[in-house]
């Protein structure tokens, strides 16, 4: 596998989830002091950033909802070399698909309609809120995947020993963790 | 009665004429992975990952069916078998809303037990996202099919150690179901005796006992050793 840089890029995204995923990122606990001395992070959900950067590593949260997540994931592809599809709705589409069974129409007539105590409309498409996809899809479906970490959300333990396999240009050992 | 040896990964192995495959290989240690099968109750090969090689024969065959015979050379885990057993569980994890982060049974499944063991990262196939119907009109249990594999153990467990045959399948393909009585709701149900014994067998968390939310639904078969222990032997003995 090839030899990242003496700092490689490191960087997470999140689409459609509950952020439950960096959330256990975040349970590294010390262990992100010892990461942060050996990556730069160039992106995360709460960096403000245009376009892009350029990353050696990224974590994808979240399943592909909405037309926003698929032009973002497209381009954060393109601009990836090592991509990992990051706990279960970015894998299965999890909970984030639960409404797969249903028409786009009817989940949001239901969620901002029916059930609504006050009706302002329905944020989808309205060049302010992107519009749904007809259909939540996995990561894999939409750009390739390099990698898997499944989990809801994916233990910290697991995330640590692939990020830290993967910086040590090791082929990951490919434990395999439970979904859910 | 008569005794057959044969040879299962390598290893020589007696077993009694009439056994499965898979009984003699899981007595001499060797674990064949399976969701259909369930000790105490007939087999029917339904699930397909008991799929072994046996030498001199082409097709793969379901060893929970298939007899050990004299001599015979079988292979449990070879890379063909891996890779085939690997599609059969994305395939059920494609069929149906196996959403195990929001299961009764996350934690205690087999499905996805079995799909940890064979390595199982995430499913190739496209999920088919079927909208399917919950049954809550039992007092006592649940079902859903969204989760159902359609293993039938619930089928012949009814059937075989209860004796009451509540449930059975209906429907072909993509439209097969377990159905109770002539398919109206549980709740109705004419012959179920609320036992329960269906619940303890399932292997994901398709059936569940009602009040039970997220990881709570842990199974206990138990019981069917007890029965079939008895009922063959006459001992009551767990």
């Amino acid at each position: 596998m090839d030899r990242l840089g003496s700092k490689p890029r490191l960087a997470t995204i999140w689409l459609g989830g509950c952020s439950g995923c960096h959330m256990s990122f975040l349970d590294l606990d010390e262990r992100l002091i010892d990461l942060a001395g050996r990556v730069e992070l160039v992106a995360s959900p709460i960096s403000d950033y245009k376009d892009f950067p350029h990353a050696d590593i990224t974590l994808v949260e979240g399943a592909v909802a909405n037309e926003e997540h698929l032009t973002h994931v497209r381009e954060v592809r393109k601009k990836t070399r090592i991509l990992i599809s990051f706990g279960d709705c970015a894998i299965t589409g999890n909970v984030t698909a639960l409404r797969n069974a249903f028409r786009v129409d009817d989940v949001l007539n239901r969620a901002y309609r029916e059930t609504a105590a006050v009706v302002v409309g329905i944020p989808s498409g309205n060049h302010v809120v992107p519009k749904l996809l007809p259909r939540v899809r996995p990561v894999h479906e939409v750009v390739h995947v390099d990698y898997y970490l499944p989990g809801c959300p994916p233990p910290a333990d697991a995330i640590w020993q692939l990020v830290l396999e993967l910086l040590d240009g090791q082929q990951p050992a490919g434990d395999v963790r439970r979904f859910g | 009665m008569s005794v057959k040896t044969l040879q299962i990964d390598g290893k020589m192995i007696t077993g009694s004429d009439g056994d499965s495959i898979f009984t003699v290989a899981w007595e001499h240690g060797i674990h064949i992975p399976r969701l259909c099968h369930i000790g105490g109750i007939s087999d029917v090969g339904a699930c397909r990952l008991c799929l072994v090689e046996v030498e001199g024969q082409r097709r793969l065959q379901a060893s929970c069916l298939t007899p050990v015979q004299e001599g015979m050379v079988v292979h449990t885990d070879t890379e063909r078998l891996r890779a085939q057993r690997k599609l059969i569980v994305e395939l059920l994890m494609a069929e149906r809303n196996h959403v195990c982060a929001v299961c009764v049974a996350n934690g205690a499944c087999e499905l996805q037990d079995l799909a940890m063991r064979l390595g199982v990262d995430h499913v190739r196939v496209r999920y088919r996202f079927p909208s399917l119907p919950v049954d809550l009109t039992h007092e006592r249990f649940g079902m859903d099919h969204n989760r159902c594999i359609l293993c039938t153990r619930c089928v012949r467990v009814c059937d075989e150690v209860e004796g009451a045959h509540t449930w059975d399948v209906a429907g072909r393909g993509a439209g097969c179901r377990v159905i109770t009585d002539m398919g109206q709701p549980w709740g109705q149900s004419d012959t179920c005796t609320s036992c329960g014994k269906c619940v303890q067998v399932c292997p994901t968390g398709a059936l569940f006992s009602k009040g039970k939310t997220v990881a709570e639904m842990e199974k206990d078969r138990g019981f069917l050793k007890y029965i079939v222990t008895a009922r063959e032997k006459g001992q009551w003995i767990g």
